[in-house]
């Protein structure tokens, strides 16, 4: 199943309300008669309000709909404009970093507490273990209760090796460890899961700094990619954990989770306008399958796709 | 919390407070501001646009705008429009039920309910109630060994029957507190989504076992606008008595809150903020609503400060501060009350007239400074800790060596305690009484921290905590 059947699927729901009321929108504007008129006041805030409650957020949804307010229109359709448009923010953000070859690749997996962390890293291993590599799963989340075990139940579902510790342990510690066990047992990439922060707990926000330095000393360039797993239902406050991690942790991609629901994920776009960071992976269900790779052309036309 | 929109809305009552008379132009971008800041605090759209509208037709209310002080009268109306929003009900359980209390904690995957069950436990132990926990989360790998683990940390017994059928397990846990004599049983359920009709059906099941006399609803506060459709599904189907709020530590400005009591229809009940089992707090709307206008949030403070030092300890350091006697030793244990206060940015937030200072955003007050501070006091032997004379350069340098510091830092600690000492001994003399005297601590910290450009030469703890 390509990326779309899978993102359709697990954003049936999701996208049939932003979908429907979008249509309702176009429909109207879209009119042959329409069509070579600037677009009317109702029709720019209904799309205004749309593009809010889909949590794109305020700056992003600005753009957007000055974008489709001022363009004259030459015939063109509504919802090519904010197509284009959104397709216009992601393709600003900044390339998908390489780890410039080098082995072990080593993945730190970040966000705040309850985002979906440790459910990630299973997928992603499964994910990465399908295409033929070896990956090592780390447990450094040694704060929150059972969140070892929570892992090792992942691992052994994707049939992956994990290195732990004991809950309470050093976290920076276990991650050293696994570096250096995974180049002895020439597993490559190597997942670590952190514990779940805050974004504004000075001392924890440290901790992760920690873990980026012992993890530089292990192996060379290391963590050559950082992680940040949102929650497809987080507000505006998304915008301001990237932020924050990626001042602490140099976050280089985010995976958005739960895209099951009803939400929309629309901070995905308010992320990609105001910090131009990617969108690597989404989470779209339970199973150990549900991580697919980001894919923003699709990801817009699954929003916005054509009823008819 | 709501920093940002506190920020946002004081910044417009700042511009309108100069002015003499409002024109309805000044207060219709007054207004816009609002909006954006209601917006960007995830506020539902539909909630905002009902809002600014009733906002806007109390404020061109001609007696507003001629009247002498248009800005703070704005700024009431737009206070009286939260708290409206908010509703009039406080926080906590449900006044009337049978015993044993059947408390059934449901919500999407993520937002906090296996650590709220726990949170909630000791909220109970404290009320002098004794509660049982049951997880009947049998889907998430771990989730049962995360609530027991939690129970052993907070003392909760945790029932654990080798059923792997959720309404089994719940049901069973009723049974067990009514043959051991516990007054509440606490539920804590698998997450799941509102659209999933399965998981939906079973949490009816459970419901139906068990018939919870509370069923709250556990919410993100960093949820945007999605909040609104999730909860009102679970109560349309299920039917929820209260909200949690959870992660408020966060800089999350919770406008989802606002949303799902005012668009929902059911009170929050209590709120979560921090990482400890004892960060649980009920949750009160007028005090929220103050701190997001930026009045600071004393009420919350004063009991914080009350439940970590004791109104013994509070009276003895009052003492010690009239008779000079502050020594580093109670400077130690200062230390160690503020950290037991929780974490220090939302203790900061509480404090009037701070949240809104965009310095303290910039220089957030470091926890581990307060660490290296206390390991210097305790690398002291207790004639240095009671007197600092008597610490000459050779003692110094011990004391840097043993604590793993610097003399550089340990001679700052020395002569910013002598400052401190001096501004504590002028507070001490001010006397008060009654809540006041737990506020002491507080209080030196707002004059210090109020003036942050001037921390470094200032007393107090403040002045001693390095800022990042």
């Amino acid at each position: 199943m390509g990326f779309f059947d899978r993102l359709r699927d697990g954003l049936s729901r999701t996208t049939q309300q932003i979908v429907d009321r979008f249509d309702d929108i176009v429909r109207r504007a879209d009119d042959e008669a329409e069509r070579a008129k600037p677009i009317d006041v109702d029709t720019v805030e209904a799309l205004e309000e749309l593009l809010i409650s889909a949590d794109v957020g305020v700056a992003a949804t600005e753009r957007i709909v000055a974008a489709v307010r001022d363009r004259a229109r030459r015939g063109e359709s509504l919802r090519e404009l904010v197509k284009s448009e959104i397709r216009a923010i992601f393709d600003a953000v900044e390339p998908v970093a390489s780890g410039n070859g080098h082995t072990p690749h080593v993945t730190l997996i970040v966000g705040v507490n309850g985002t979906g962390k440790t459910t990630t890293i299973g997928k992603l291993a499964n994910l990465l273990k399908s295409s033929g590599k070896k990956p090592l799963v780390c447990a450094a989340d040694t704060f929150r209760a059972a969140a070892v075990e929570q892992l090792e139940i992942w691992a052994r579902r994707a049939e992956v090796d994990i290195v732990r510790a004991r809950e309470g342990a050093d976290p920076a510690s276990v991650v050293f460890d696994a570096i250096q066990s995974g180049r002895a047992r020439g597993r490559d990439p190597i997942l670590v899961d952190t514990a779940g922060r805050l974004h504004t707990r000075a001392n924890l926000m440290g901790e992760l700094e920690k873990i980026r330095r012992v993890a530089a000393r292990a192996a060379e360039g290391a963590p050559h990619e950082v992680l940040l797993v949102l929650d497809a239902t987080v507000g505006q406050n998304g915008l301001s954990q990237a932020r924050e991690f990626t001042g602490v942790a140099g976050v280089t991609g985010i995976v958005l989770t739960k895209l099951d629901g009803t939400a929309k994920g629309g901070i995905a776009v308010a992320i990609a306008h105001d910090l131009k960071l990617p969108i690597r992976y989404i989470g779209v269900g339970e199973g150990i399958d549900d991580l697919v790779p980001f894919s923003a052309q699709e990801y817009v036309d699954a929003l916005f796709q054509d009823k008819w | 919390m709501f920093d940002s929109l506190s920020t946002r809305v004081q910044d417009v009552f700042k511009s309108l407070r100069g002015e003499v008379r409002l024109t309805p132009a000044q207060v219709e971008a007054a207004l816009r501001e609002i909006r954006l800041a209601l917006l960007e605090a995830d506020v539902n759209f539909q909630v905002v646009k009902a809002f600014i509208d009733r906002v806007r037709d109390r404020a061109m209310d001609q007696a507003v705008l001629r009247s002498l002080t248009p800005g703070q009268q704005v700024a009431r109306i737009v206070r009286d429009e939260l708290l409206a929003l908010f509703g009039n009900a406080e926080g906590g359980l449900t006044t009337h039920a049978p015993t044993p209390r059947v408390v059934l904690l449901l919500g999407l995957q993520g937002s906090g309910k296996t650590t709220t069950a726990a949170k909630l436990g000791r909220w109970l132990a404290r009320q002098q109630r004794h509660p049982l926990m049951v997880s009947t989360d049998v889907r998430r790998p771990a989730a049962l060994e995360q609530l027991s683990v939690l129970g052993q940390k907070a003392d909760i017994h945790v029932f654990e029957p080798a059923s792997m059928d959720p309404v089994g397990r719940a049901g069973g846990a009723l049974v067990e507190a009514r043959s051991k004599g516990f007054d509440t049983v606490i539920v804590d359920t698998a997450g799941r989504l509102h659209i999933d009709d399965e998981l939906m059906d079973e949490l009816q099941a459970i419901k139906e076992a068990v018939q919870p006399s509370d069923l709250l609803y556990v919410a993100d506060a960093m949820t945007g606008q999605d909040a609104i459709k999730s909860a009102g599904e679970f109560n349309r189907r299920i039917g929820i008595t209260g909200v949690v709020l959870t992660k408020l530590d966060g800089d999350a400005r919770g406008g989802a809150a606002l949303s799902v009591v005012s668009v929902v229809g059911v009170p929050i009940a209590f709120v979560g903020s921090g990482e400890r089992t004892e960060d649980l707090e009920l949750f009160h709307p007028d005090r929220i609503v103050s701190r997001m206008l930026g009045m600071g949030d004393v009420l919350s403070l004063i009991e914080k400060a009350e439940q970590a030092i004791g109104r013994d300890d509070a009276e003895q350091l009052e003492a010690k501060l009239r008779k000079n006697e502050f020594t580093l030793e109670d400077f130690r244990n200062q230390l160690r009350t503020i950290r037991r206060m929780g974490p220090l940015e939302s203790v900061l937030g509480m404090i009037p007239g701070l949240a809104n200072l965009k310095q303290l955003a910039e220089n957030k007050p470091d926890e581990a400074q307060m660490a290296r501070l206390e390991a210097i006091i305790c690398s002291m032997t207790p004639a240095e800790r009671r007197d600092q004379g008597i610490v000459n350069g050779s003692r110094r340098r011990r004391i840097a060596a043993g604590s793993g510091t610097s003399v550089e830092e340990v001679n700052r600690l020395l002569k910013q305690f002598t400052e401190m000492r001096r501004v504590l001994q002028m507070i001490g003399q001010g006397g008060g009484t009654g809540l006041g005297r737990s506020m002491r601590l507080p209080k030196a910290a707002a004059r210090a921290a109020a003036a942050p450009g001037r921390k470094r030469k200032k007393g107090g703890p403040w002045g001693l905590i390095k800022t990042r």
